[in-house]
């Protein structure tokens, strides 16, 4: 059923406009008289303050990979989070760990691991999905590049960014 | 001699002083804006290459350079040669019409007016009736449904104000017998403004009665005046020939570059010359407030000369009234929600135009009764 | 003062052919504008401010305004070249000739240094507006009370109308 919505009846000083014009002005004068007095601060003067020290526990930034206390690569290529990637923005290139390795028992690790910055969508997936733990969202959310080579992250720069992340598992140390 | 001095005041008028502010005003219109909604607007740009920011002062000047830089670009279905003409037309009116305004008494016994005209209102009226041709010319030959759609609202809603507006002068020229508006304005600083009668013959203790009887419909002239000047401008409660929501961008959606930048400076050139106009009719333009011209031409010894440094404050004056009009121009626009069309056209047909008529009846009664039939 | 005259007026002149040699109805109508304010100019080259600026402000800045309006909603478009309609020549020629006859009659009445016209006030400040008003308000006041009941009668006539229209509107509805 239809049900008509009765348009409210104005009052004369309403209908005259004048004084709601009037408290308009006022208003909008009350917070052009805070902001001035600095009772109030809410924009962030970017380049000069920064985010960083503001930043919440759980922000996620960019996704990076990290190497345990030995120095190994935790990775070890089992694609997860490529196929997780919602914008798919994750290419792994898996390889084997020669036989030499200390680490050979490890069996995988990846040969190349790109990471798309202009198609990651920060949403953590690949960090929640990881078995290793090895790939992190970090805090960094400045990324810029002037080309888009530039804007891809290669495993070199995903484990510079990332650095050495000590404890969590450690299977494969209790399995040497 | 005269032409050069003449040369000399238009050029001070227009280069010195609208044409700068204009580009100030859409940068105190961002920082105001922003102010009022709690934010901080444009306060980088400064002097180049140096960390020096002047509150954003050099905004303008980037702006003006990034409008000039922009690709031209010129439609292909639009009709060129109207396409081109346009942004000057709504840009020269609003330039030709601070011929009359006076921006100050005198200096080194100069009047302060480029032209000193005996129709001085009129000639406003005329000139900034022109203004309307761009606009329609914009939405005419950019051959397009929003600008076409902008340029109709524009030229009904300045068609239906301009009748307002200079009906609502009418009681001003009644109460000063005068369209000069130099001479006008001398009235004002000898026996007070318009608005504010308390000095000279216009204080009530001084035999000043009309006067304070004539303050009621000279303040619903001021109120019809200024609201009808804000529909002429196309500024914010009445911008609907502009309305994104509806229109895009109305009359110029189609227009890049310098040539929008033309649009859009009209717009303030006009809300400019409006705010002046304003203020010298019925706030006393150049003069200061409560007879202080006297007193201070009085000190001097001689009451008729005005001196260098007085006719110095008084173009101080004139500049500070316009600005606090600017500003009050600026506020409106980011307090008022947009008007609907037929709400535009009620408020301008029934309400003032009836105001302004009734209005002219009250003035002339007032005058007929406070200073007798043969005046 | 006569340099401008002639610009001026072969302004108006020349924009006065402009108006019927174009081909599209609103070039035609820009070009009567170009011509209105050429005729401005040349009164205020006779410091006639009051008129030259009311003929701004009422030809060119209301009614050319609305003839643009109807134009541009009516949406005519450029005229197709048409073959001479010989009627309409003729019939022009005609109305020509009787106002260059007339023209010749009335100019033929001034002998050479005989009649003089009033010298036009040579300095701006004379109140021209003050000297309009006071002789229309004395002089022909009838004539001006008689033009105010005919528009009077015609904004009755066009409020009739309009609402009349409306009332059939909405019963179509």
């Amino acid at each position: 059923m239809a049900v008509i919505v009765e348009r409210p009846k104005l009052s004369i000083l309403e209908k005259f406009y004048f004084p709601a014009i009037m408290k308009g002005l006022r208003i909008t004068l009350g917070h052009a008289i805070r902001i001035l007095r600095r009772k109030k601060k809410v924009t962030m003067q970017y380049p000069e303050e920064k985010w960083d020290n503001n930043l919440p526990e759980h922000y996620r930034g960019a996704p990076a990979l990290v190497t345990d206390e030995h120095g190994r690569e935790r990775c070890v290529s089992c694609q997860l989070c490529e196929f997780i990637c919602p914008p798919r923005a994750i290419t792994i290139i898996p390889e084997e760990i020669p036989p030499e390795d200390q680490w050979s028992k490890v069996e995988k690790r990846p040969r190349e691991f790109e990471i798309d910055m202009i198609r990651c969508i920060y949403c953590g997936m690949c960090e929640e999905v990881c078995p290793e733990q090895a790939i992190f969202l970090r805090k960094d959310y400045a990324i810029s590049g002037y080309t888009r080579d530039e804007m891809v992250h290669n495993k070199k720069k995903l484990y510079e960014i990332g650095g050495v992340r000590e404890g969590l598992v450690n299977k494969w140390n209790t399995l040497k | 001699m005269p032409i050069l001095i003449s040369f000399i005041k238009i050029v001070m008028v227009i280069f010195v002083v609208i044409l700068p502010m204009v580009a100030y005003s859409v940068w105190a219109e961002r920082r105001v804006s922003a102010v009022i909604q709690e934010r901080v607007g444009p306060n980088r740009v400064g002097i180049p290459f140096t960390k020096i920011r002047l509150f954003g002062l050099g905004q303008p000047i980037a702006d003006g350079i990034k409008f000039l830089l922009k690709e031209d670009f010129t439609p292909g279905h639009v009709n060129k040669f109207y396409y081109w003409l346009a942004p000057a037309l709504t840009m020269v009116p609003a330039l030709l019409t601070c011929a009359v305004l006076p921006f100050g008494s005198e200096l080194f016994g100069e009047k302060m007016v480029i032209a000193d005209l005996n129709v001085g209102p009129l000639f406003i009226f005329a000139i900034a009736s022109l203004s309307v041709y761009g606009i329609v010319l914009a939405g005419w030959a950019s051959n397009s449904k929003y600008s076409f759609l902008g340029g109709v609202r524009s030229s009904s809603q300045m068609i239906s104000y301009e009748i307002s507006l200079g009906l609502s002068l009418v009681p001003v020229l009644l109460i000063f017998g005068e369209l000069n508006l130099s001479e006008i304005v001398w009235e004002q600083s000898k026996n007070g403004w318009l608005l504010l009668p308390f000095w000279g013959d216009g204080a009530i203790w001084n035999g000043g009665v009309d006067r304070f009887f004539l303050l009621f419909p000279a303040f619903i002239a001021f109120i019809v005046f200024t609201t009808s000047i804000f529909a002429e401008t196309n500024r914010l409660p009445f911008d609907l020939p502009e309305c994104e929501t509806e229109l895009v961008a109305g009359y110029h959606t189609e227009y890049s570059s310098m040539k929008f930048a033309l649009f859009f400076l009209g717009e303030y050139a006009a809300m400019i010359i409006g705010s002046g106009l304003i203020v010298t009719l019925f706030l006393g333009g150049w003069s200061l407030p409560f007879g202080l011209d006297a007193y201070l031409m009085n000190m001097t010894g001689d009451p008729e000369q005005i001196p260098w440094w007085l006719g110095l404050i008084h173009i101080g004056t004139f500049l500070a009234k316009v600005i606090v009009f600017i500003l009050f121009f600026i506020w409106v626009r980011w307090t008022l929600p947009r008007f609907r069309y037929d709400q535009l056209m009620r408020l301008g047909w029934i309400i003032f135009f009836e105001l302004a008529l009734v209005n002219i009846f009250i003035t002339a009664g007032i005058l007929i009764l406070t200073r007798g039939s043969a005046s | 003062m006569s340099l401008l005259f002639y610009i001026f007026s072969g302004l108006m002149l020349g924009f006065g052919i402009m108006v019927i040699v174009c081909r599209n109805p609103l070039s035609s109508a820009l070009c009567l504008v170009i011509s209105f304010l050429g005729l401005a100019a040349l009164f205020v080259t006779l410091n006639a401010y009051f008129i030259s600026i009311i003929q701004i402000l009422v030809y060119t800045g209301a009614v050319m305004v609305l003839f643009l309006f109807i134009i541009m909603l009516l949406d005519i478009r450029e005229e197709k070249s048409k073959d001479w309609n010989f009627l309409a020549v003729g019939g022009g020629v005609v109305v020509l000739f009787g106002f260059v006859v007339q023209l010749i009659s009335v100019l033929g009445g001034y002998e050479d240094g005989k009649q003089k016209m009033v010298p036009f006030p040579e300095d701006s400040s004379h109140e021209d507006v003050k000297m309009i008003g006071a002789e229309i308000f004395t002089n022909y006041n009838f004539h001006l009370q008689v033009l105010g009941v005919l528009l009077l009668v015609a904004t009755i006539g066009v409020v009739v109308l309009s609402r009349r229209q409306g009332k059939e509107g909405s019963e179509n509805n």
